[in-house]
């Protein structure tokens, strides 16, 4: 089964994306801030990495810069997850080299619905 | 998938509110000039993540709430806007309402909505925006899921030419192609005229482009959504084809979404009634960090080696393995000595949960006020037992507002007296001995010991003329009923309040002491036992009981003279030690204990205990060791008895009772 990173300093929002994919099969690793990911991540081979922005000691766009950077997760899919308001956000995150973003607030459903697309 | 959001709600409430302490401490620190760029992000941080919580979990007034608060402070960290003194008052007082805001939701009690709307539209007025509460964020995040009115019937003509760094991003097209095919039917060709040959193609690149037709009345939107991610790392273009082709079913996505939405607001208002009991279960909880259950579980391993390694002594003993029986004690005892120690770090909290609420205090008090003054904090880390700490706020509340009010001069007065305009309160926190002191220091006008000396006379607590030691005179401030203040203020109170702060501290068996220099300031300084579980304790006997006075109150031990006894008509007896006469406590007579040894003072020993200020000499036969003792309630496995505040199990498995030497004090002058 796929392997996911899941990275947010807000424990609640960890909790809830870890125990829904955990709930669709999936097996989740989460990390609290972008540096203990980028720890994570090299011990690891996620298949799909979902990081927030906004997080103390290192913020996801840096997180998602470093992790490009790795061999191992050239192509790998990372998703940011980020709010309305922050719209210039999704473009810096792009360029950072994320795939794609999830819009806060979301319900499990939705959070599902869009790791299913990206890895099945 | 139904998953039950509410499991996470206990989490986010605890997160929140260090996020909304997180808020105040670096508004406060924004308003003594004191913040950097990092301080302004760690506010913002703070607002974004409660704001992205309270959506998901389902708090969408909350959501509404700090979403304005995040739009103000953004635009503070991209330097677009300055905020001054009056604006940090607007956040702070935000905060405050978003604090009653996430009470109502975790006990489930009302929302005062009138706050909310004062404290949305002060926010608003600094935006410079008009829209109300209930539209701002909530309309947003359904603009992203309502989808957009242009919708071709024919269908569309699609072209997808992924560029060449496409992979690179996590991007599949396949990915791409196959959420189209969900919209409606597709066909499609692919491109593939610019692979290049084996030889020089390069696997991580893109080589291939798509020319598909979607049909069916499929909205563009729809369409958009699905390429939303990848426009930048390619060449799209959508299209009205321009012949009919079968219908398609319509994007199914908004409609479920929605519905799922209404699913979860149905939720929430039903399972409200359970959130009291759940918030009141919590408030009995405790965090403890990782490295202190690592160190417990370290400690109960070892524990389990020594007693493995005793019992397989005991199987085969023989005298030849003394040596060894005896090391193996001495491990079982030195491994049971940490293991308690651990146990009792976990229910030790940093005093920093106490402290953190007083600059914002002191900053509201000051403003009030009309004075000028800085709070100066030190050892904040200083941990104690969870129950002190609970019970120690208020009292210090009380001193600190006390100190601002009575102590801090008005800043037109301080610049008479030659000190600086601004003053200081300084807290300490800190180990002495096996306790832990806790000062309030203020550089004001200082305790004028001849006001409170007057005072005293005038309330009828001391006699005209009597001879006082500065204690005895600053110990007058904690008579119930005293006040010193002129005029009556709603800031420090009305005189009632420090009496209770003394007895609040003596019930949790500390003491308060007062230093003041007029003109230079007072040091108000408290201190505490570290627990409440366990008290170092001087093990006594009469007759054949044993008793325990806690070691705290003990000031000397003396072997008596038959010379310096005074027996006083109608007033016991006393003993003279060097230049004070002590009252005398027989304990033997107290208890009626029969078997009591010395009768004869010479035959005894004296302890000389200190207590409201005042020594007393506790008559005992004799003195056995000092011992830390753990405190099992009198009272709930017997009753309540005067002069007795617990008993303990001894190492021979005998009970000795813990003396009260308040209580005692209190009997005896009771009986005179």
């Amino acid at each position: 089964m796929a392997l996911i990173l899941t990275v947010d300093d807000s424990a609640s929002m960890r909790q809830m994306v870890a125990f829904t994919l955990k709930g669709a099969g999936y097996d989740v690793v989460e990390a609290e801030d972008g540096q203990k990911a980028l720890d994570a991540s090299k011990g690891n081979k996620f298949d799909l990495v979902i990081t927030d922005v906004n997080m103390p000691v290192m913020d996801g766009i840096t997180f998602i810069k470093h992790l490009r950077t790795e061999a191992n997760y050239k192509f790998t899919p990372i998703l940011m997850l980020t709010t309305e308001s922050s719209a210039d956000k999704k473009a810096e995150g792009k360029t950072a080299g994320a795939t794609g973003w999830i819009v806060k607030p979301f319900n499990p459903d939705q959070l599902l619905a869009v790791v299913k697309k990206v890895i099945g | 998938m139904a998953i039950d959001m509410e499991q996470f709600h206990q989490v986010f409430f605890e997160e929140s509110f260090e996020g909304l302490d997180v808020m105040e401490t670096g508004l406060l620190n924004l308003d003594n000039g004191e913040a950097d760029d990092e301080e302004i992000n760690t506010i913002f941080r703070a607002a974004h993540s409660i704001k992205g919580g309270s959506g998901t979990f389902g708090f969408q007034n909350i959501a509404d709430f700090t979403h304005i608060m995040e739009t103000l402070l953004d635009e503070v960290r991209d330097g677009i806007r300055e905020l001054n003194h009056a604006g940090i008052n607007v956040l702070l007082k935000s905060v405050d309402c978003l604090r009653m805001m996430m009470n109502a939701a975790s006990e489930g009690s009302d929302v005062d909505d009138d706050e909310v709307k004062v404290n949305f539209d002060a926010l608003q007025n600094i935006l410079g925006s008009e829209s109300g509460p209930s539209t701002a964020a909530s309309t947003a995040v359904v603009a992203s899921d309502t989808p957009a009115a242009v919708s071709a019937g024919a269908g569309w003509k699609i072209s997808f030419a992924p560029h060449k760094n496409f992979m690179q991003f996590g991007n599949d097209p396949v990915r791409v192609i196959r959420e189209l095919a969900t919209l409606g039917a597709l066909n499609g060709r692919v491109d593939t005229s610019k692979v290049p040959d084996f030889a020089s193609l390069n696997p991580e690149d893109m080589y291939l482009s798509w020319e598909m037709e979607l049909a069916g009345n499929v909205n563009k939107a729809a369409i958009d959504d699905v390429f939303a991610w990848v426009e930048d790392e390619s060449d799209i273009s959508v299209s009205e084809a321009k012949n009919t082709a079968a219908e398609a079913p319509n994007s199914a996505d908004a409609p479920q979404e929605a519905a799922s939405q209404t699913a979860v607001a149905k939720k929430s208002p039903a399972a409200s009634t359970e959130k009291k009991e759940k918030a009141a279960a919590a408030s009995s909880s405790i965090r403890v960090g990782i490295d202190k259950i690592d160190d417990l579980i370290n400690m109960v391993g070892e524990l389990v080696i020594t007693q493995s390694m005793l019992s397989m002594l005991g199987e085969d003993f023989n005298m030849s393995r003394l040596e060894k029986l005896q090391e193996g004690l001495i491990q079982l005892s030195r491994h049971t000595r940490e293991l308690q120690e651990s146990v009792m770090q976990i229910r030790m909290v940093p005093i920093s949960f106490t402290f953190s609420r007083f600059p914002r205090m002191v900053r509201d008090l000051s403003e009030k006020l009309g004075k000028r003054m800085e709070l100066v904090m030190h050892g904040e880390n200083t941990e104690l037992d969870k129950t002190v700490i609970e019970k120690i706020g208020d009292p210090l509340v009380h001193l600190v507002r006390n100190s601002i009010d009575h102590g801090i001069e008005m800043p037109a007065d301080r610049i008479a007296a030659g000190k600086p305009e601004m003053g200081t309160i300084q807290l300490n926190a800190f180990h002495r001995g096996g306790n832990i002191v806790i000062e309030i220091t203020d550089d004001g006008k200082g305790i004028d010991k001849e006001v409170i000396f007057n005072k005293g006379v005038e309330k009828g607590l001391v006699e005209p003329g009597a001879k006082l030691s500065d204690q005895q005179i600053y110990d007058l401030l904690f008579n119930p009923g005293f006040s010193t203040a002129t005029e009556i203020t709603d800031v420090s109170g009305r005189g009632v309040g420090m009496d209770v702060v003394k007895k609040n501290i003596m019930s949790l068996g500390g003491a308060i002491e007062t230093h003041s220099v007029k003109g230079q300031g007072s040091i108000f300084s408290i201190r505490l036992p570290l627990t409440l579980a366990i008290l170092d304790g001087q093990s006594v006997s009469v007759g054949s009981d044993n008793y325990i006075i806690p070691l705290v109150s003990i000031v000397e031990s003396v072997q008596p003279k038959k010379e310096s006894l005074n027996m006083v008509a109608g007033k016991g007896e006393t003993y003279k030690l060097r230049d004070e006469y002590l009252p005398i406590i027989r304990v033997g007579d107290l208890f009626q204990i029969p078997d009591a040894k010395a009768q004869k003072l010479e035959d005894g020993l004296l302890v000389v205990v200190e207590a409201d200020g005042k020594r007393f000499g506790v008559f005992v036969d004799d003195l056995l060791g000092q011992q830390q003792v753990v405190i099992k309630s009198l009272e709930s496995n017997y009753k309540r008895i005067d002069g007795i505040s617990g008993a303990t199990i001894l190492g021979d498995g005998s009970v000795a009772l813990i003396l009260d030497i308040l209580g005692l004090v209190r009997m005896t002058s009771k009986q005179v």
